[in-house]
C-alpha cells in the first residue's frame, strides 16, 4: 500500500508501475511545471525517389523495421467506420510480432477484434482517448492487459507526444485522399471525413509515417493537410473504412423535449453569465442537449445582432450554418461530424483545420481551448465537488472518451455541463463519481432539468443566476432531489486491481479505473 | 379463486419494467430479477416486489422482472396489474 | 388566490417516464390521460400505474387532472373510484354532452367521498365538451355542479361530429369556441381550449393560441411540452398591462381604506369589472413569475 498515494481529488494513485513507470499525482488543473525539452525525430536520409508507394501494409511496416516491444498510433476520424486498425493489428500478429503498444486517438465498437490481439499478446498496452463497445468492457471487466491502458485528452495525447513520453515508432494515418508522394487530405474519397486534426501530431513526432488510403489523387493532393516532409510510405488499399460509420448527412438539432429544456436552460444561464457579446467564442461538446445550446443562442445572436469571434472544436453542419450566417466569424475545426461540414472546411477558408496540439495541449504557447469564452459539456456522473466522469459508466465499464472535455474545462472563461439529473434510474450526481476526467476546479455550473447548481468558487456566477431567478440550488440539493425520486443507488463494487490510469492534461494522474466486477 | 394462469404488464421502454407472474408452478416464490441497474438498485427493486407481494397475500409463483430503469411507483403498478391479469385468467 | 390555468398537459397514463418528467416542464396542469392515448389493453394497467404516480410524487407546483374514461364504458367508474382513493382531485370527464353526465358523475364522486371519509365536494370536475351536442348544451354543462371548475373543448371529436374537417384557420371551430367561453364565463368557471394535433406547425399552433386568448379562454390543452412555452407567453400580460392592473388595485385599496365608493384613475371610472380584470392580469403576471 507504501506505493499508493492520494492526489488533489483524494483519489489513490500508484506512485510506480512496473511497464509503464513512475506516475505524478495530479496536484491542481494548473500546478504542474513541465520541464526539460521536447522530443524530436530522427534526421531522414535524403529521399530521391518520385513515389512512396509501397504494395501493401506488410511491407510497409518490414520497410518501418516493425519489432517487439514498438508502439503505433492511429488517429480516429473514421470513427465507428475504420478499418485501418484491424487490419494493421491483423497484419502485425501474422509476422509474430508481439507486445505492441497502440496510441489510438480514441478506440470504437468497430475495434472489437482487438480482444483476441491482446488476449494473444501482440497488444500489450493501449492509450487513447476513450473506449466504446465490447473491447471497453472486456478491458474493465477482464483483466486482459497487463499494464493498465493510459487514458488521455485530446490536449493531452499531442502533449504526451511532443514530450516524448510517448515515443511513436510507426505512424498509421488513414487517409481519405493521397497522392503517390505522401500528401494527404480528408475532404475527398469515399472515406472523406473532413478535418485530421488528430492525426497531425502523430505525423510530426513519429519516427516512421504510413499513410493508407483508398483513393489516391494526383500530385499534389491539395488541399493538403498532412504533408509530404513528413510521410515514408504510402499504401493503397480497396478500403480503409465505411462512410456510413464515418459521419452522418447532417447533425440535426434534438426533437427529445427534455434535451432541449435543459439546453434551453443552459442559454439563459449563459446569457445571464454576460459572456454573449460581440467577438465572444464557443465550443459545445457531442449530445443532444450541447448542440440544443447552439439554437438556442442563435436566436439570441440573431435577435441582438451579435457576432461571434470562433466556434471550436468538432465541428457539426449546424455550427456551418452559423458561420455561413455570419453569426461566426470563422470555425476552428479539429474533426467534422458531418457532410455538410466536410463541404465547409473544403471550400470555406474561414472554415480552418487545426490540430490536436493546435486545439488543446496545455504544454505549447497557447492552444484554442485557453481562448474559449464559453464551453458547453456533458457528464455521466458529477460528483458533490463538481468532479465529472464521462469516461464509465456507473457500472465501471468503460464506454466513453475523455475527448476535449478536460482540456476546454479548463480553458474556457465559463465551462458548464449540461446533463438529465436521471439517466433512466441512476442520478448523474453522486456522492463519489466512478471516476473522473475533468477536475470539479474548473467547472462553473451544471444545468439540470431539475435545478441548476454553480460551483461555490464562482460567487459571480452565483449572484447573477439567483438575481436572474434561474432555479440556482446547492449541488447537495440536486443530489437529494434526485435520490428522492429513484431512491439511493448503491456504490458499485470494484476490486483494487487498476486497470485504467486517467492522466490529466498535463500528464498528472487524475485517477485510476479499478476493474469491475 | 383458485390462481392458476400467467398475466404480464408493462414495456421494455426506458424507464419501465415488464413483469411476467407465473402461478401455474406450484414449487414456491420465485423471483428472477433482471435489470440495466441491478448493480446500483437491485435490492430496491426486490423490496418493492415484496411489498406488492405481501399487500396482494402472495406467496408462491414465479415471478419475472426484466427492469428497465424503472423507479418503484412503476414497479409495484407493472407487478399489480400482472397479478390481477393472472387472476383474472387473462393470458395477455 | 385563483388557480392559473394556461397550460394542460396531456401525458398518456401508460408512460413511467413521462409521468415522472412532466413536472419539469412546467405546465400549469397535468391531464394524465386514461382515454383516448390507452388502447383497450391497457386500460388496467395505465389506472394501476397512475394509481401508483399519484400515492408516490408531490406534484406540487402543478394541478392535476385525470381524463379518465367516460363512465358509459366498462372502465370509467372504475377509474374514478380507484384514482380518487390515490388522491386524485380533478377529474377531466371525456364526452361532456348533457348536464345529466356531469351529475351522473357528481353523484359517483359523492358516493366516493363518503366512502373514503373525505368532504363531499373535494372532487372537481372539468368537463370536456366535444360534440355539437356537448356544444348545444354548454350553459347547462357549466352548471351542471357545483363540483365544476371549469369547461373544455376538444376539436377533433366535435368536427367529426358536425361533418367537418380541421382547417390551419379553424372557421368550423368559431361559433363552439365562443359558446364555450360564454357559457364557462355565465358560469364563472375557467374555459379551455381545444389541442392543436400537429406539432410539427408551430406557426399555426401560435396563431390558435392566440385566438384562444383573445376569445376569452383560460388556457389550452396541448399535447407536447414544446407547446408550453408558447402558450405561457401568449398568456402572459405585457409589462404595460401589470402596470396598469397594479395602479388600479392600489386606487380601490386606497378608496376602500378611505371609505370612498366610486373612484376614478386617470379621469377614468374604476368599476367592479375594471377591478376584475386587473386582477386576473395579475394573477397571470404573478404565475408568470413577472411580479
Amino acid at each position: 500500500m507504501s506505493n499508493m498515494i492520494k492526489n488533489a481529488i483524494n483519489r489513490e494513485i500508484p506512485k510506480y508501475i512496473e511497464g509503464i513507470g513512475e506516475l505524478k499525482a495530479f496536484g491542481g488543473a494548473f500546478a504542474y511545471n513541465p520541464e526539460g525539452k521536447k522530443a524530436a525525430t530522427k534526421i531522414p536520409k535524403t529521399f530521391t525517389g518520385k513515389n512512396k508507394i509501397i504494395e501493401n501494409i506488410k511491407t510497409s511496416l518490414e520497410l518501418c523495421g516493425i519489432k517487439n516491444g514498438m508502439t503505433i498510433s492511429f488517429h480516429h476520424h473514421f470513427r465507428n467506420g475504420d478499418y485501418l486498425v484491424n487490419m494493421v493489428v491483423e497484419e502485425i500478429d501474422k509476422m509474430g510480432i508481439r507486445d505492441i503498444t497502440l496510441a489510438a486517438s480514441s478506440l470504437q465498437s468497430i475495434h472489437a477484434p482487438l480482444i483476441d490481439y491482446i488476449k494473444k499478446g501482440v497488444i500489450t498496452g493501449i492509450q487513447t482517448s476513450g473506449i466504446r463497445g465490447k473491447l471497453g468492457e472486456v478491458v474493465s471487466r477482464e483483466k486482459i492487459l497487463d499494464k493498465p491502458i493510459i487514458i488521455r485528452s485530446h490536449g493531452g495525447r499531442p502533449r504526451a507526444i511532443e514530450s516524448g513520453e510517448t515515443k511513436i515508432d510507426i505512424a498509421f494515418i488513414a487517409a481519405p485522399a493521397a497522392d503517390a508522394y505522401g500528401n494527404v487530405n480528408g475532404v475527398e474519397g469515399p472515406t472523406a471525413c473532413g478535418a485530421m486534426g488528430y492525426a497531425m501530431t502523430d505525423a510530426e513526432y513519429a519516427d516512421k509515417v504510413v499513410v493508407v488510403t483508398d483513393y489516391l489523387v494526383p500530385y499534389p493532393a491539395c488541399p493538403i493537410s498532412i504533408t509530404q516532409t513528413l510521410v515514408d510510405y504510402v499504401v493503397v488499399v480497396d478500403e480503409i473504412g465505411n462512410p456510413k460509420g464515418i459521419v452522418s448527412d447532417a447533425t440535426r438539432i434534438t426533437k427529445n423535449p427534455m434535451e432541449l429544456l435543459i439546453a434551453q436552460k443552459a442559454s439563459e444561464a449563459i446569457i445571464t453569465s454576460g459572456l454573449i457579446r460581440e467577438g465572444f467564442s464557443f465550443q459545445a461538446g457531442s449530445g443532444g442537449a450541447s448542440l440544443g445550446v447552439a439554437h438556442f443562442l442563435r436566436q439570441k445572436m440573431r435577435q441582438e445582432g451579435i457576432t461571434g469571434s470562433f466556434a471550436a472544436g468538432g465541428i457539426t453542419g449546424y455550427l456551418v450554418d452559423m458561420l455561413e450566417e455570419g453569426l461566426f466569424k470563422s470555425l476552428l475545426d479539429v474533426q467534422c461530424f458531418d457532410l455538410k461540414a466536410i463541404e465547409s472546411i473544403k471550400n470555406n477558408p474561414n472554415h480552418m483545420e487545426m490540430s490536436a496540439s493546435f486545439y488543446a495541449n496545455p504544454h505549447n504557447k497557447g492552444c484554442v481551448a485557453n481562448q474559449l469564452d464559453i464551453m458547453v459539456l456533458s457528464a455521466t456522473e458529477i460528483d458533490l465537488d463538481f468532479n465529472v466522469n464521462v469516461i464509465t459508466g456507473s457500472n465501471g465499464i468503460v464506454m466513453g472518451a475523455s475527448g476535449g472535455h478536460s482540456d476546454t474545462a479548463a480553458g474556457s472563461k465559463l465551462s458548464i455541463v449540461v446533463a438529465p439529473l436521471l439517466r433512466g434510474r441512476l442520478p448523474i450526481v453522486v456522492d463519489e463519481a466512478t471516476n473522473v476526467i475533468t477536475p470539479g476546479e474548473t467547472i462553473d455550473a451544471v444545468i439540470t432539468e431539475r435545478g441548476i447548481a454553480v460551483n461555490p468558487k464562482r460567487k459571480d456566477l452565483l449572484d447573477l443566476f439567483k438575481d436572474a431567478k434561474l432555479g440556482v440550488m446547492s449541488i447537495y440539493d440536486l443530489k437529494e432531489i434526485a435520490e428522492k425520486l429513484v431512491g439511493k443507488p448503491r456504490k458499485i463494487e470494484t476490486t483494487d486491481e487498476i486497470v485504467g490510469l486517467i492522466e490529466y492534461r498535463d500528464g498528472t494522474i487524475i485517477d485510476t479505473i479499478r476493474r469491475a466486477k | 379463486m383458485e390462481i392458476t394462469t400467467i398475466g404480464r404488464a408493462g414495456t421494455l421502454e426506458s424507464n419501465d419494467v415488464m413483469i411476467t407472474v407465473d402461478f401455474t408452478k406450484d414449487d414456491g416464490l420465485i423471483i428472477e430479477i433482471e435489470s440495466i441497474v441491478a448493480a446500483q438498485f437491485e435490492e430496491q427493486i426486490r423490496a418493492a416486489i415484496h411489498e406488492v407481494l405481501e399487500d396482494m397475500r402472495i406467496s408462491k409463483g414465479h415471478i419475472q422482472v426484466v427492469d428497465k430503469g424503472a423507479l418503484d411507483f412503476a414497479i409495484k403498478a407493472r407487478l399489480k396489474t400482472a397479478i390481477k391479469r393472472a387472476e383474472g385468467g387473462n393470458q395477455s | 388566490m385563483k388557480k392559473l390555468r394556461r397550460t394542460m398537459l396531456f401525458v398518456p397514463a401508460n408512460n413511467p417516464n413521462m409521468i415522472m418528467n412532466a413536472p419539469v416542464f412546467k405546465p400549469d396542469c397535468i391531464i394524465f390521460d386514461l382515454e383516448d392515448a390507452i388502447s383497450l389493453k391497457e386500460k388496467d394497467s395505465a389506472r394501476d400505474l397512475l394509481v401508483e404516480a399519484l400515492k408516490t410524487f408531490e406534484y406540487c407546483n402543478c394541478e392535476i387532472f385525470a381524463r379518465v374514461n367516460p363512465l358509459y364504458t366498462p372502465f370509467g367508474k372504475d377509474d374514478v373510484r380507484e384514482l380518487v382513493k390515490a388522491g386524485l382531485r380533478n377529474v377531466r370527464l371525456p364526452m361532456s354532452e348533457t348536464d345529466e353526465d356531469i351529475k351522473n358523475l357528481d353523484v359517483l364522486l359523492t358516493e366516493i367521498e363518503k366512502d373514503l371519509g373525505i368532504d363531499r365536494g373535494t372532487v372537481k370536475i372539468l368537463g370536456a365538451i366535444e360534440t355539437a351536442k356537448g356544444v348545444i348544451n354548454a350553459e347547462k354543462i357549466a352548471v351542471a355542479s357545483s363540483r365544476m371548475l371549469g369547461i373544455s373543448f376538444g376539436a377533433e371529436d366535435f368536427t367529426r361530429t358536425i361533418g367537418s374537417e380541421r382547417s390551419r384557420e379553424g372557421e368550423e371551430l368559431f361559433v363552439a369556441r365562443c359558446k364555450i367561453v360564454l357559457a364557462a364565463a355565465a358560469a364563472g368557471i375557467d374555459a379551455i381550449d381545444t389541442v392543436y394535433a400537429d406539432i410539427e406547425d408551430e406557426e399555426g399552433f401560435e396563431r390558435e393560441a392566440q385566438s384562444a386568448r383573445k376569445l376569452g379562454f383560460a388556457g389550452k390543452s396541448v399535447i407536447h411540452p414544446r407547446q408550453i412555452g408558447v402558450v405561457h407567453s401568449i398568456f402572459t400580460p405585457s409589462k404595460e398591462e401589470v402596470y396598469r392592473a397594479l395602479r388600479v388595485i392600489s386606487a380601490i385599496q386606497e378608496a376602500e381604506a378611505k371609505g370612498l365608493g366610486v373612484i376614478a384613475l386617470d379621469g377614468k371610472m374604476i368599476d367592479g369589472p375594471i377591478v376584475d380584470k386587473a386582477e386576473r392580469i395579475v394573477t397571470l403576471a404573478k404565475g408568470a413569475g413577472l411580479l
